[in-house]
Formats: structure tokens, C-alpha cells, sequence
């Protein structure tokens, strides 16, 4: 690859509370040195409608709670070289999946969320998609190459991988993991 | 008492310990440190987590060194790339098992499970997780017990019975549907047994039995266990 020209890579939010994105943010004046190195193609952070073709990196934060998600993150995976998921809701399901353990768990968060609070004329919207009966993390639905956990995860930590992955190294995460 | 000397290897390094020791104190003794879930100084041993399985020469079956008596020329092996692999993979059932979601436990940064898991390097479960459903209990008046957090080691049955000496707590149960049960299965609070010591919170290596309000740091202290046998040997 041309030494001069940037490397293609894109942020995701699905399912998760920002947090990730916030700690990707906290990588503070190493932002700087980032944007020097790299084109941000897709991101909560840039206006992109469609998710881009040839993406080199991609990091991923959130579980996959609803179809949309589950079909964009297939679309991610085929346009991907390296998939990282990004904080526990993507490792591991986090908070998304404790209504996991509810029977009927899709009916009863939509139920929970827009028929309890309701005053007058509750009802649950059917423009949205449909929410899993599960929420997941990544790597039960397509391959993930490597994982950042943490909740959120350390800027440190973010910024340890995505410059390990942009020498062309793979990252250990021996001495660095924190689980949970 | 006449205790006969043993010689074994661990680690290469010739070793001299009283018949009836296990591996892990023998292994202790000088300075090897075994990675331990279940098991509480204090306490049986009780084997149940395989987290402390090590390798003897000779035979291809692994053991638990909490509970295995060390006998005269055993050459054990605690760390290597199989045992590494097998605790990771030890580690990685018990956090699918049930639903140990540490963002949201009060143990979160003062957990066993989740600090061996770090040790380990785990950054993910690569099994698809469980997510159990069962009650939590918290009809006593300070304790709390969430299933849902907990990895059967029994620590809690066993400082129960063994130190307070009322064996309130119990298992119910096989395998996948064991569970952790106050006298007949009752709610907490009718279990009259209970003495309220707390030593079944100070002793839980996660977050499954915890005292309400209180800051887990000032709840947890393993080493209870350890500290009470000392002093009765005094005692006695």
C-alpha cells in the first residue's frame, strides 16, 4: 500500500450508549496523530448514509438487538478487512442482553418501554425494525477479528489496538485485557 | 504424631513436605502460585472449579492440586501452554454458564472470576452464553443472593457448615440446575438456621451473595476462613 495514502476506516453505534465512542474521543491529542494516518469513512461522527465499500478497519460498538443491525453487520463484515468489536455490549452483550433472560424478551422490553410509561394511548410503533428475541454479541452473528472489552473500554486500550492495527501488527491482549 | 517427609519435584524444584499436603500447599510452600477459584485456605477443598488442574509425570489424566495428596517422586507441572488452554477454557464455561454481566454487578473490579479472567487474557466467550433466569433472593434483612452471578464453588456452603457450623446453605440440584439453597429451600428469611454471621458474602468469589448497601470492598474478606481456624487452634 502507498505509505502516503490514508488508511480506510469507519465506526459503527448498534446497540450500546455511546460510551465506546466517547472513549474512542478520550484518545484526546493521539486524535491528531490518528487523523493524520486515516480517512474516517463511516462513523456516528461523520454524515455517511451507506456503509462504504473497501473499509480497511472497522470498529464496532453495541450488541445487535434488532434485523437492521443483524443485516448491516453482515453488509460491514463483507466490506471489512479487520472487524473489531469495540466494548462489552459488542463482546459480550452487556447491558442490551440482560432482558435476555426475560421469557418473550422482545415483546416484553417493547412493552416495558412504550405501553407502562403511556398515559393515553399507548402503542407499541411497527415502523421500526423488529427487534431480536435476543440480544447478541458480534461474534454469534459474523466473524470478529478482535475484541476491546471494557465498559466502557480504556482510551489507552483503543488507542493500543488501532495503532497496532494500522502498523500492519497484530495486538495481543495478553497484559492488556479487562474483562467486563 | 508421626508425619512422614515426602519428596517430590514441582516445577523442577526439588520439594520436602509432610505426607497428606496437597499439591497446591506443597506448590505454595515454595513460592508457586496455582491459580485457585473454588478452593479457600481455611476451608475442605472441595476440587470443583478445575481451575487448579496440573500435570503429573507418568499419566496423561489431569489433576486438581487442591485435592490431590502429593505422593513420594511425583514430578508435577503446574503452568504450560495444555494447562493454560484448559483454565481459559475452565474460565470461559463459567462466565457462559449463567448471566455475568459485570457492568452491572456489584462485584465489578472486586471479583475472582473476572480477575482470573484478565490473567488469563480472555477478552471474549467464545461459547454461545447462557442467560439464566433464576429468582434473586433478598427476603433477609441485609443479604442478598443472586443466582444468576453465581459459579457453584460452594465456598459459602462450606463456610457455613464448616465455621459457623449451622449448614443454612446447601445445594439443590445437578449440573446445569444446581443451585445454592437456604435450609429446606426456603425464602432467606424463613430459613431460621441463618445467624446473619455474613460469612457466606465475605468469603463468595463473584457477586452472587452480597450484604445490601454495603460497599462490597468492606464485605469481602476471603481470608476470614484462614483467620478463624488460626485462632481456634489457639483456642484449643
Amino acid at each position: 500500500m502507498n505509505p502516503n495514502q490514508k488508511i480506510r476506516v469507519a465506526t459503527v453505534w448498534l446497540s450500546g450508549c455511546s460510551g465506546c465512542h466517547m472513549s474512542f474521543l478520550d484518545q484526546d491529542e493521539r486524535l491528531i496523530d490518528l487523523a493524520k494516518k486515516i480517512t474516517l469513512v463511516y462513523s456516528p461522527f461523520a454524515d455517511v448514509k451507506e456503509f462504504p465499500k473497501d473499509v480497511a478497519i472497522t470498529l464496532i460498538e453495541g450488541a445487535v438487538a434488532n434485523e437492521e443491525q443483524k443485516e448491516l453487520l453482515k453488509t460491514i463484515r463483507s466490506r471489512t478487512a479487520i472487524l473489531v468489536s469495540l466494548g462489552d455490549c459488542a463482546v459480550t452483550g452487556n447491558v442490551v442482553a440482560l432482558r435476555n433472560g426475560l421469557p418473550h424478551t422482545d415483546q416484553a422490553v417493547l412493552e416495558r418501554a412504550y405501553k407502562d410509561p403511556a398515559v393515553l394511548n399507548a402503542q407499541i410503533p411497527d415502523q421500526v425494525p423488529k427487534l431480536l428475541t435476543h440480544a447478541r454479541p458480534l461474534h454469534e452473528i459474523i466473524k470478529v477479528d478482535h475484541y476491546i472489552p471494557g465498559c466502557p473500554p480504556n482510551a489507552d486500550l483503543i488507542n493500543y489496538i488501532l495503532t497496532e492495527l494500522l502498523a500492519g501488527r497484530t495486538p495481543t491482549m495478553e497484559g492488556h485485557s479487562k474483562y467486563g | 504424631m508421626n508425619l512422614h517427609t515426602l519428596k517430590l519435584k514441582i516445577d523442577g524444584i526439588d520439594v520436602e513436605c509432610t505426607e497428606g499436603s496437597t499439591i497446591l500447599t506443597a506448590a505454595k510452600a515454595i513460592g508457586i502460585n496455582i491459580p485457585t477459584l473454588c478452593y479457600l485456605d481455611g476451608l475442605t477443598p472441595y476440587g470443583g472449579c478445575r481451575l487448579c488442574i496440573v500435570e503429573v509425570s507418568g499419566t496423561s489424566k489431569l489433576f486438581p492440586a487442591c485435592a490431590t495428596p502429593v505422593a513420594s517422586g511425583m514430578e508435577v507441572t503446574t503452568q504450560s501452554p495444555k494447562l493454560y488452554e484448559y483454565r481459559k477454557m475452565v474460565l470461559e464455561t463459567l462466565l457462559a454458564e449463567r448471566t455475568h454481566i459485570c457492568a452491572v454487578c456489584v462485584a465489578n473490579d472486586h471479583c475472582e472470576l473476572q480477575a482470573l479472567a484478565n490473567q488469563h487474557g480472555i477478552d471474549h466467550v467464545s461459547y454461545e452464553r447462557n442467560w439464566s433466569t433464576n429468582k434473586i433472593d433478598s427476603t433477609h434483612d441485609s443479604l442478598v443472593i443472586d443466582p444468576n452471578r453465581c459459579i457453584l464453588c460452594t465456598r459459602c456452603i462450606r463456610v457455613c457448615d464448616e465455621l459457623e457450623g449451622v449448614h443454612t446453605l446447601d445445594l439443590k440440584f445437578r449440573g446445569k440446575n444446581a443451585d445454592v439453597i437456604m435450609d429446606q429451600d426456603e425464602p432467606w428469611v424463613k430459613a431460621c438456621s441463618c445467624t446473619s454471621c455474613r460469612k457466606c458474602a465475605k468469603v463468595c468469589p463473584v457477586g452472587a451473595i452480597y450484604v445490601e448497601g454495603e460497599n462490597i470492598e468492606t464485605t469481602k474478606i476471603p481470608d476470614v476462613a484462614a483467620f478463624i481456624v488460626e485462632r481456634r487452634k489457639r483456642l484449643k
